[in-house]
């Protein structure tokens, strides 16, 4: 029974910090997909909006989903222009300008937060009907990792529907697939991008600030998780959300069993398993087509 | 033909080397750090300037390198710095031949990531074997035998280590130069400017691109090896990403494709670093960000190319061919 407890305990875990992985990543996947843009930034959005929902319920004292909302439309507001004044000029540029300009990004998030807010570690605090037990019948586990699980659950779901069901999410397909080809046939790539990017990034947002009780939330955040947030991404496959979602999945579990029993190095596996991914299929588990 | 052809600025870097050496004698440290750095970014050049291998884990060789020389000194198994240096070559040259046979299959954004993984499968090894790497801490008080028997490296003042690291660049510099003009270098140009047209006329592209890799994977390895002798310190920053990232900025603010960005993108960055992240690191990260961004929207080719067109636009005019 209690073998069956800590390898439960050990499951919810990674599987709670990979939905926080895929909540971040998921608009990352879409928007590399659509234009192809080598995005180092996503992550300091994430931290954004992390920023934006820790702050907002620590000293304007919103309410959690208050505080959640805001983030989102901060995050994708900050996206947009971004987006119109900056990522625009570098879609047709080559790779390297494309990853020298987002690390110059993540630098400006990280210089700009710590002059603004502090160097600090940020604390979320949790709503009482989220800080305490609950119980699965089998074993009692905090009650924020399973809503974290169902949350991303069903947003993975609700992502999945838009994108197989909906008129925008078979546009956004057709563009992954063959962006000439959708162009040519009247598709308004441009507004496509500037919306999948706003959103992705509002998701991401959205994330930094769940994920800020245990993945902690400091002006490094975009470095720190840069590697994971990419691996979850070109494993998973561009473009891919069921990709993504999996390989998040498994990355948190990876994480999250390798920290535990082999703290020093232990997550080599994940690189050199990554590694050995890529090389069989380089377009991603999911992917649609080469990256 | 005439390109190739010795010019007098080209030994304006070298006397200002030595110049550097007579004029701060007090920042002879910093100097060793800046001599490693063109040695790195040099190195990187040939692979990302002149082959376009867009790498983000260059620093994997460099770390390879420096714990090479760090650990045959550390356990007194080798301390001779100038073959110590041939070591860290050929082991940093053996896992770039050996990384590059896998990972040149792929291009884009998988070479990004595979390369970018395989730099931090390494940190992760060294930090596993920290009882052997020193972890975090470090390998510290490396001894070095002194250069040809006779100079010893002083561990308080680094004149001997900067004279050392000055004629190791100029060593590699002679052989990048000769590389890059030579039929080989002009094929990774053609690669990097159109990999199809290459195959087409027939020009073994994969084989060309290892070769290519692993001599900057060695050269990267001397630089590592280098800056393991002059600190005679080793840790396992060496293979973290901020220092890939560094050098990356350091190449891309000078100049890359270009034999002299290495220079003088070493020379702006780690000045300013020197002086502004000091005084007030935020505001030195702010203000690095800002030129990044700028750089990659309207100075495509570094502090070099900025000189190059201001050059043809308002410099004197030449006659016609």
């Amino acid at each position: 029974m209690n073998a069956v407890a800590d390898i439960a305990g050990i499951v919810l875990g990674g599987l709670a910090a990979g939905t926080v992985l895929f909540i971040v990543s998921v608009g990352l996947s879409v928007t590399m997909g659509l234009m192809g843009f080598v995005n180092l930034a996503h992550g300091a959005l994430a931290m954004f909006g992390g920023y934006v929902i820790v702050l907002s319920m620590n000293r304007a004292h919103f309410g959690f989903g208050a505080a959640l909302a805001l983030g989102f439309v901060a995050t994708a507001a900050l996206s947009v222009v971004l987006e119109r004044m900056l990522y625009r000029r570098l879609y047709r540029a080559g790779e390297l300008d494309q990853v020298l300009f987002t690390i110059g990004l993540i630098f400006i998030f990280i210089a700009s937060t710590i002059i603004v807010v502090g160097s600090e570690t940020q604390q979320l605090q949790l709503p009482p009907a989220l800080s305490g037990q609950f119980n699965l019948g089998f074993i009692q586990y905090r009650a924020y990792s399973i809503f974290l699980i169902v949350v991303g659950f069903l947003i993975a779901l609700g992502i999945w529907l838009t994108f197989e069901r909906s008129r925008i999410g078979g546009q956004i397909r057709a563009t992954v697939d063959n962006r000439r080809m959708a162009e040519s046939l009247g598709i308004d790539v441009d507004r496509l991008f500037t919306i999948t990017f706003a959103f992705g990034s509002g998701m991401a947002g959205i994330g930094g600030g769940l994920g800020a009780e245990f993945l902690g939330l400091d002006p490094q955040y975009p470095l720190k998780y840069l590697v994971y947030f990419l691996i979850a991404v070109s494993v998973g496959g561009l473009g891919s959300v069921i990709g993504v979602y999996y390989a998040s999945l498994i990355l948190g579990i990876l994480d999250f069993v390798l920290t535990l029993y082999l703290p020093k190095g232990g997550t080599i596996f994940i690189y050199a398993l990554t590694i050995l991914i890529l090389l069989a299929r380089p377009q991603g588990l999911f992917g649609r087509k080469g990256l | 033909m005439r390109r190739h052809r010795l010019r007098w600025w080209e030994a304006l870097p070298w006397i200002a080397g030595l110049a550097f050496y007579f004029a701060f004698p007090d920042y002879l440290g910093f100097g060793c750090d800046l001599l490693v750095t063109i040695l790195f970014a040099l190195s990187l050049d040939l692979a990302l300037g002149y082959a376009g291998i867009i790498t983000l884990g260059h620093g994997a060789f460099f770390g390879v390198g420096a714990y090479t020389v760090g650990m045959l000194a550390s356990y007194n198994i080798w301390t001779e710095p100038i073959t110590g240096l041939l070591l860290a070559a050929a082991v940093a040259g053996v896992i770039g031949f050996l990384s590059g046979l896998v990972l040149l299959r792929t291009t884009g954004l998988t070479l990004l990531m595979l390369t970018l993984c395989t730099m931090t499968l390494l940190y992760e090894a060294a930090n596993m074997a920290a009882a052997y790497t020193g972890g975090f801490d470090g390998l510290p008080s490396l001894p070095i035998s002194p250069v040809f028997g006779v100079f010893e490296f002083n561990p308080l003042y680094a004149d001997t280590q900067y004279l050392f690291a000055l004629g190791v660049i100029l060593v590699c510099f002679i052989f990048v130069r000769i590389l890059v003009y030579s039929p080989f270098g002009q094929s990774l140009t053609g690669i990097r400017e159109n990999v199809l047209r290459m195959h087409a006329i027939g020009s073994p592209v994969r084989r060309r691109l290892i070769v290519c890799y692993t001599i900057s994977a060695a050269l990267a390895g001397v630089a590592g090896g280098l800056s393991a002798q002059t600190t005679a310190f080793v840790n396992l920053a060496v293979l973290g990403l901020d220092r890939s990232a560094t050098v990356l900025i350091v190449l891309i603010l000078g100049g890359y494709g270009r034999l002299y960005g290495a220079f003088i993108g070493a020379v702006v960055y780690l000045a300013l670093e020197h002086f502004l992240a000091q005084i007030y690191p935020a505001a030195w990260q702010l203000g690095l960000g800002i030129v990044l961004v700028l750089i990659a929207l309207f100075a495509r080719n570094g502090i070099l190319g900025l000189g190059e067109t201001l050059w043809q636009r308002f410099g004197p005019r030449r006659a016609a061919p």
